[in-house]
């Protein structure tokens, strides 16, 4: 790790203001970019730390939807959202390991938007609204692909809202080394139709599988997803796993996800 | 002090606690990393990120003009110095040598693998040593390079080493006067099946990583090097005779707690002789710990066989013929042992269990551009069982027949049993362990099971395998014959207290497997004394005798028999000095529970007595006997020890996602007799998790530029607890060893060598019963794969 200068906000105004100076980058959880600047593939030259900013900590429940602080731990969602949205909580109680759950953040993790995260699939999935310290995106322009999204230079997510589903389910297929998802599919069913997101599939990052999405509107049931298929083509090919088996696994997941979320 | 017969046993057979564990679980465990001396300098290695590559030139004037920076060394630091040994020579089919490159520390004039180490800094501080190896500048010329072993052996392929004919180690055949034969079985068979199978490469993954400490006092010209090993005099020796030129008793090697080796601590590394020489000729300490990034491009890999074998039965399905074809990944250098490892570590066991009465067994030998592949846990045997266990599996399958009844059919009965790959098995009963088998694994209950599983859309399976193997490399004049350039012996010295307590000093070491608390068991229970009176210590060569460490499951059989010999001397003079203060003739004393006493009286002097005379020699034969009571022995066993068992796995597979759990595994091993049946326990849950490991997840993979795909733990997937089920372990089948005074033979490797045929046959099982014929993948059988198999 090289040298840096760390600063600590204690409210976003500060952490913004911080954010301005040169190579500066925001830490919250530490979980991904501690490893890099470890391993030499990230320099920064100052840390501005979100972790004493009380504003973005904690989940409070606004009408129909659940708003997480963007510091809010891994942990503490798998706690807090356990009667609001369970499916969250669960999604979140098995991000990783119970440290990684202890530091690691929301905000983080939607920010750093990796292809096999967990967290973009719920917020592609629900609609979320993610929140920033100078305005609102919504999760389907947020995401824009491997480890990319809407965010600008400096832009700190301070929040994100996730409209709560009549029901939902996250399937989670571990790649066995990293345990990361090698494919992971969130159904949420509102009164308006359903969504599915996928993450750990696609070269292009999490996706929404509109297919899915119109049988499942239609009549909401695991069966209705076995006889649609999912194109190969576009799919993560390594070493865990072809894009065919991918693919498979999309479907499988999505039936799943489907049965279980009742 | 007489024992106190009311206190729990802590002689051999008792499951004592280990000793050790109140250290390493209170943080209080004393690692290399965690020595630091005082004016020690930081190193930090520059390594090749190209897997074969010429250097142009190497620049270091910025680096070293760097803040903090000692020395920047290259490989023209060490003309001098002499290259890494090999420790085992193999002479192939035509009675040549095999190719032996030189294995410079640092590389000259060519890199030959990812992580092979160009320069190294020395600095004030590690980060310092950090930010001066990236100012370093190397010119690399890239060349192709060789990664899958058969295009390596291709005309005109590029060459590893230049100055070797070939990527050719060597070509060797076992036993080649059998091959003729064995060609006519084949031709004779009624039967002939083959399988073409992948030994999958794997990381060792120690929790501890490697570390060393060089230090050197000018004032006495002692050397010192702290590093994690599992056989200090072994390096001591290596580096001091053939590397730096330090004489022996100028040299001490210290490994201290050591977490973890699994083999990949056996060897002697270019750090090790690095550490040592910079702290020379910079007059200051100078460590290296390596971080895990590195251990993955620079500990000795395992496995990586590549095999054809196959097997001829007559009608009666009895085994008539074994052949096989094996290609063995050396990597780019030879580690220390390597060469022996496919050799006599592998085809001395293609009998297994069985009396197959000719067998041949073909292995090449290659260099290519990727780490060095030495000895894993189970080394050449788990290679030798998987071929065995997983094609007496697909020949059941083929001919319809029962995996167990074929296998009992053709198990060895009798005792001692000479195989056709020149070990002889000195006791076993196979039988006896596979009937254990099928009662803790309730095989009976399996169909219903599987019914079961069947209704909630899984595919369940049950997968046998019988393992055999040999523990405690020797005799040292067979293994000099057979290339070997050391001794297999190992020694002891009991060192009695004037008090009582005793001080063993053994050439054994432990890096996990609780010597502490079972040697301390064995000296106890000769004598009689609680073990607490017994201290350990090992792994220091100042304090210690000669001895060749610890590595396929030797310790207890080679340093226990060691000790035994040694603790009965220690006894021997004991009653000799008995009987002077008891006034009876020496062939009059017994010796039991601490106590002397003069056979049919009521005469006894206790073991403290007994000490406290031998060091203050008042009352004493003085003009018979020397004072003191120390002894110290070696000893060089007469034969391997030939532990076996039987291994049943049960699984279940999600066919929609290729998906294995493991349901339940049954381990029933013929350890011989057992010193502490909890470590025993330890051992096999610690091998059937690499075991399983192996099976279902391991793999280091490289691409075909000589990249490691799977240099950290994001992609190179190791067990956890909730990948594993409960096990069951039983140890109660004891055919004891016949040449060793414990009877015992060794437990460390059995886990690792028996389960993964166990768990590819049970997957394979599943999915054939599941309607999939499927009649191989190659492991690991990751989800993705078992996918693909039924899915092909
Ligand atoms: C062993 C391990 C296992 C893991 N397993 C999983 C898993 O199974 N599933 C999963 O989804 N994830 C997993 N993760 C990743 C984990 O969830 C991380 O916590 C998360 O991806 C990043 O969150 P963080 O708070 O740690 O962010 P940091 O590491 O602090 O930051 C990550 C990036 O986001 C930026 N950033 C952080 N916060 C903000 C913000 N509020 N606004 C704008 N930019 C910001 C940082 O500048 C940095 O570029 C794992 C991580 C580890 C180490």
């Amino acid at each position: 790790m090289q040298s840096f200068d760390f600063v600590r906000p204690s409210s976003v105004a500060e952490a913004v203001a911080a954010l301005g100076a040169e190579d500066a980058q925001p830490l919250s959880g530490g979980q991904t970019l501690l490893p890099s600047m470890k391993q030499r593939l990230a320099a920064p030259a100052v840390l501005v730390s979100l972790s004493g900013i009380a504003e973005m900590q904690g989940l409070r429940r606004e009408g129909d939807s659940l708003v997480i602080g963007g510091a809010t731990t891994h942990a503490t969602v798998a706690r807090a959202a356990r009667t609001d949205f369970p499916a969250l909580a669960e999604l979140a109680g098995n991000i990783g390991d119970p440290a990684v759950r202890n530091r690691g953040t929301i905000g983080g993790s939607l920010a750093n938007n990796d292809p096999s995260a967990c967290y973009p699939a719920a917020a592609l999935a629900t609609g979320a609204t993610i929140v920033t310290d100078r305005r609102q995106i919504a999760a389907d322009d947020f995401f824009q692909g491997l480890f990319t999204t809407a965010l600008e230079e400096g832009e700190i997510v301070t929040a994100v809202r996730l409209p709560i589903p009549q029901r939902a389910n996250y399937q989670k297929f571990i790649q066995p080394a990293s345990r990361f998802a090698l494919v992971g599919v969130f159904v949420a069913s509102y009164a308006g139709g359903v969504r599915v997101a996928v993450t750990g599939a696609s070269g292009d990052g999490v996706f929404r599988w509109t297919e899915a999405e119109a049988a499942l509107s239609d009549r909401f049931a695991a069966d209705a997803v076995t006889g649609l298929t999912v194109e190969a083509e576009g799919m993560i090919g390594d070493l865990h796993g072809t894009p065919a088996y991918r693919a498979n696994l999309v479907r499988v997941l999505t039936g799943r996800a489907v049965a279980a979320a009742g | 002090m007489p024992k106190d017969t009311s206190a729990p046993a802590t002689g051999i057979g008792a499951a004592t606690k280990r000793r050790e564990d109140i250290r390493f679980l209170t943080g209080r465990g004393r690692y290399t990393d965690d020595i630091n001396l005082r004016g020690q300098a930081h190193a930090h290695f520059l390594r090749s990120d190209v897997a074969h590559g010429r250097i142009r030139s190497i620049d270091t004037a910025a680096a070293e003009a760097m803040p903090g920076v000692i020395k920047v060394f290259t490989a023209a630091d060490f003309a001098s110095a002499g290259g890494l040994p090999c420790g085992w020579q193999v002479t192939d089919r035509f009675g040549q040598p095999m190719q032996e490159p030189k294995h410079p520390i640092l590389a000259d004039g060519k890199v030959r693998h990812v992580g092979d180490p160009i320069a190294c800094v020395v600095a004030e501080t590690l980060d310092q040593a950090r930010d001066a190896a990236d100012a370093i500048v190397v010119d690399i010329e890239d060349l192709p390079a060789v990664i899958d072993m058969k295009a390596a052996l291709a005309e005109g392929a590029p060459k590893v080493h230049d100055e070797l004919t070939s990527n050719l180690c060597y070509d060797w055949g076992f036993v080649e006067e059998n091959k003729a034969a064995v060609e006519q079985a084949f031709r004779d068979a009624a039967h002939v099946v083959s399988l073409d199978l992948v030994n999958n490469r794997l990381v060792a993954n120690p929790m501890e990583p490697r570390v060393a400490v060089g230090d050197y006092d000018f004032a006495t010209d002692m050397h010192t090097l702290y590093t994690t090993s599992q056989n200090p005099h072994v390096i001591r020796l290596l580096m001091g005779a053939f590397v730096l030129g330090i004489p022996e008793h100028r040299l001490r090697v210290v490994a201290p707690d050591v977490g973890g080796g699994f083999g990949s601590k056996i060897y002697h590394y270019a750090e090790e002789a690095f550490c040592t020489a910079a702290a020379k000729a910079l007059r200051r300490p100078v460590k290296w710990t390596s971080t895990r990034s590195e251990a993955f491009i620079s500990d000795a890999h395992g496995r990586d066989h590549l095999t054809r074998i196959e097997l001829a039965l007559d009608a009666d399905h009895m085994f008539t013929a074994l052949r096989t074809e094996t290609y063995a990944n050396m990597g780019a250098y030879l580690s220390t042992f390597a060469p022996c490892i496919p050799t006599w570590l592998h085809g001395t066991l293609m009998a297994g269990n069985y009396r197959t009465p000719l067998i041949y067994v073909n292995v090449k030998a290659v260099f290519t551009n990727t780490v060095p592949v030495d000895a894993y846990r189970g080394a050449g045997r788990p290679e030798a069982t998987f071929q065995i266990e997983r094609l007496v599996d697909k020949a059941a399958r083929e001919l319809g027949a029962d995996p167990v009844e074929l296998r009992r059919k053709n198990f060895i009965t009798e005792f001692p049993y000479q195989t056709p790959v020149a070990v002889v098995y000195d006791t076993g009963n196979y039988h006896a362990t596979m009937d254990k088998l099928l009662e803790i694994s309730d095989r009976a209950g399996f169909e219903a099971r599987a019914m079961e599983s069947q209704a909630r859309g899984k595919l369940r399976g049950f997968g046998i395998a019988h393992y055999i193997e040999a523990c405690g490399i020797a005799p040292s004049n067979l293994v000099g014959q057979l290339g070997a350039r050391a001794g297999l012996y190992e020694s002891a010295t009991v060192r009695v207290n004037a008090t009582g307590g005793i001080v063993v000093m053994t050439g054994s070491h432990s890096h996990g497997q609780g010597h502490e608390t079972t040697f301390a068991q064995v000296v106890a229970d000769m004598i009689g004394i609680d073990a607490g009176q017994v201290e350990i210590v090992h792994g220091d060569t100042a304090n210690t005798p000669m001895g060749m460490g610890t590595y396929g499951s030797r310790s207890l059989a080679v340093g226990g028999s060691a000790l035994v010999k040694a603790a009965g001397k220690v006894i021997a003079k004991a009653k000799k000095i008995a009987a002077h203060l008891l006034e009876a003739a020496e062939g009059d004393i017994e010796l039991k529970d601490g106590t002397f006493s003069v056979a049919g009286t009521d005469r006894t002097v206790d073991w403290g007595a007994v000490c406290l005379a031998a060091y203050v020699p008042h009352n004493y034969p003085l003009a018979d006997l020397e004072p003191g009571l120390e002894e110290t022995a070696f000893y060089d066993p007469a034969n391997f020890t030939f532990p076996s068992g039987a291994y049943a796995c049960e699984v279940e597979v999600d066919p929609e996602t290729g998906a294995v759990e493991i349901l339940a595994f049954s381990a029933a091993d013929d350890f011989g007799n057992i010193v502490n049946p909890m470590i025993v326990e330890g051992q096999v849950q610690g091998g059937l998790a690499q075991g399983i490991g192996q099976a279902l997840m391991e793999h280091c993979v490289y691409d075909e530029t000589g990249q490691l795909l799977t240099g950290s733990y994001m992609d190179y997937a190791m067990p956890r607890a909730e990948d594993l089920p409960l096990f069951r372990v039983d140890h109660s089948c004891i055919t004891p060893c016949t040449h060793n005074p414990l009877g015992v033979k060794g437990c460390g490797e059995a886990g690792a060598i028996g389960s993964p045929p166990a768990v590819v046959n049970a997957v394979l099982d599943a999915l054939n019963r599941g309607g999939h014929a499927v009649s191989h993948i190659d492991m690991p059988l990751s989800p993705a794969r078992v996918w693909a198999a039924i899915n092909a």
